[in-house]
């Protein structure tokens, strides 16, 4: 299928408003991470993966993990857009009683597959899930994106060989590699270079791509589901806070929700008048 | 002679039975195949049977995925293991959504024997107790291990069974009944109700008999499901005998004692004592030497039977 780059990029132009509109609102939340991760996220809803909004349990899904739970308000912006839920509930982020936690929770969020947020638990998950689907003969395809901190947990580097021994090929990772973790740069808090060598060593198919290009988010996903035998991990290179001129590669946007005066300025950038 | 059976030694004839019937059965372990028994599904049904190695915190949120997608992920390893070190995975990834986990851990308590502390297991009751959606149940015998594997398959949500390396003497029928969260209520007692659950059951039953001889009428309930606790059962334990006694293979914290304790303490008020671990690690020696060492005997059982009726009756009276 031919990718209409233009629209993606309004789609995704509209998921950072959405993003930054929830932030405001809940006066709470994790922005950086967030609109790191919009562009993967809005290439795999409104391009790669095969769902239905209105029977969210088809059983020939797609399946998709946010592992950086953290980066619930950009998974709530795409499920909303994609039909699964109401646009009202953006304005119910993090409040009491909202289908929208401050992490994914599969029990409440319509399009939400499992619970993540304690890190480093979604690639098992995925796992799970992936080989579910060749055991049932079902051709789903799952997508898991990882943060880059995140790989600092164990439990990722188990999953990741389980992933190459039992040969998931029906499975997809990304790395939302921007840099950045709440206490620092990973160079200073936890180096996890050589990431690319490191995939590859524990038998991951590796690509390498700019991950706030369209296009080559596109392709990089049509080429993971050519690769049979070993699961495929997109490295994306991404920057924190992306979209948001005074927000990029900033540490601080880690955790925090834009002020007010943050949002107007947001917006205006994003071309909202 | 009473037969003995081990509680883990039915748990792989158990699960090919209900994978024979089931397709959606998936059996995970990590690396510990034979000795929890699992490597009889592996050989009956490869397809279905996932060796994640020596990873439990992997292997739970594997065992997570599965269920989110529609089966029934039987995941198994030694109790401190699959409690301990995958406790925040089992949080998370699988009582969180409440998802379809079966956790069938052996190796519970200290009846692990010569391995030692690092292998005993005597916090995984408190442990998974106080995960909301969790089930927690201990049988008393193999037979009634059986039972409860096959209920745990048709229970829709996460399901913690805690089974034994050791071989204990059978007390009921092969093809014995089990419900979540109902007792098994062996005698009414009217000075002393023992309320005990796994290889303690069995201890409980032949130190009431016992005391028969000491002249006192004293009730047995074997309470194998520990979450959700059968509060009637309790209750009307401590308004039929006026004291009671709880045994478990398990520290004195957060376990079968706590529970009761905490039921009573709220409700119906009357003498406690729990018999079990005391705030202790284990050490290595023989599965007899360690129970005799720790105080899980018919005579400990027996003389916390005294106490509490001696308690009973200095009692203020209003």
């Amino acid at each position: 299928m031919e990718a209409d780059i233009e629209k993606l990029k309004n789609i995704a132009r509209q998921i950072r408003i959405d993003i930054l509109t929830m932030l405001v609102e809940s006066n709470s939340g994790h922005t950086g991470g967030s609109l790191s991760a919009t562009d993967i996220l809005t290439v795999l809803y409104f391009y790669k993966m095969r769902y239905d909004p209105k029977n969210p349990k088809w059983e020939d899904r797609d399946k998709f993990v946010l592992s950086k739970g953290h980066g619930a308000p950009a998974l709530y912006a795409v499920l909303g857009r994609a039909g699964y839920f109401g646009l009202e509930h953006f304005h119910t982020l993090r409040k009491l009683g909202s289908i929208l936690r401050g992490h994914p929770n599969s029990a409440v969020t319509p399009g939400v597959e499992v619970c993540t947020g304690s890190l480093g638990q979604g690639l098992s998950q995925a796992n799970g899930l992936a080989l579910s689907a060749r055991l049932d003969n079902k051709p789903a395809r799952v997508y898991v994106v990882l943060g880059d901190g995140e790989t600092d947990e164990g439990q990722v580097w188990e999953a990741a060989m389980t992933s190459a021994h039992y040969k998931i090929d029906n499975l997809c990772a990304i790395l939302d590699n921007n840099g950045l973790q709440i206490d620092g740069t990973n160079k200073e808090v936890m180096n996890i270079e050589p990431v690319v060598e490191k995939w590859k060593s524990f038998g991951w198919h590796v690509i390498e791509i700019n991950g706030h290009d369209i296009k080559a988010i596109v392709d990089a996903l049509n080429e993971a589901e050519k690769i049979k035998g070993k699961p495929t991990m997109i490295i994306a290179h991404t920057i924190k806070g992306k979209g948001v001129s005074f927000m990029e590669n900033k540490v601080e946007y880690h955790g925090v929700a834009p002020t007010r005066d943050e949002y107007e300025r947001a917006m205006k950038e994003l071309g909202v008048s | 002679m009473t037969k003995m059976l081990g509680t883990r030694d039915v748990y792989g004839d158990v699960l090919i039975e209900l994978g024979t019937g089931n397709r959606d059965i998936v059996v995970l372990d990590a690396d510990l195949a034979s000795s929890t028994r699992t490597a009889k599904f592996k050989k009956k049904f490869p397809d279905r049977f996932f060796n994640m190695g020596v990873s439990e915190q992997d292997m739970m949120g594997t065992a997570a995925g599965f269920a989110s997608a529609g089966k029934i992920p039987f995941a198994s390893t030694f109790a401190i293991f699959a409690t301990g070190r995958a406790w925040e995975q089992v949080r998370q990834s699988i009582c969180l959504p409440k998802m379809n986990v079966k956790i069938v851990a052996t190796h519970g308590g200290i009846t692990v024997g010569e391995d030692g502390a690092s292998h005993h297991s005597t916090e995984d009751i408190a442990l998974m107790r106080v995960l909301p959606n969790m089930t927690v149940i201990i049988p008393a015998d193999g037979y009634e291990a059986g039972a409860a594997i096959k209920v745990a398959a048709k229970y829709r949500g996460p399901v913690f069974i805690r089974l034994s390396r050791e071989k204990f003497p059978v007390i009921y029928p092969e093809n014995c009944e089990f419900e979540i969260g109902k007792a098994k209520v062996h005698s009414i007692g009217e000075d002393a109700t023992i309320i005990s659950c796994g290889l303690m059951v069995h201890m409980s039953l032949e130190a009431a008999e016992e005391l028969k001889r000491d002249g006192l009428s004293v009730g047995v309930i074997n309470m194998s499901t520990i979450k959700p606790l059968d509060i009637d059962a309790v209750l009307d334990a401590a308004r039929n005998s006026g004291a009671i006694v709880t045994a478990e293979e398990h520290s004195i914290i957060g376990g079968l004692g706590s529970a009761v304790a905490e039921v009573i303490s709220e409700n119906e008020p009357v003498p406690l004592k729990r018999v079990g671990i005391n705030d202790k690690f284990g050490m290595s020696g023989s599965t007899a030497d360690l129970l005799k060492h720790y105080g899980l005997t018919k005579e400990t059982v027996k003389e916390a039977v005294h106490h509490v009726v001696k308690m009973k009756g200095i009692r203020v009276r209003d």
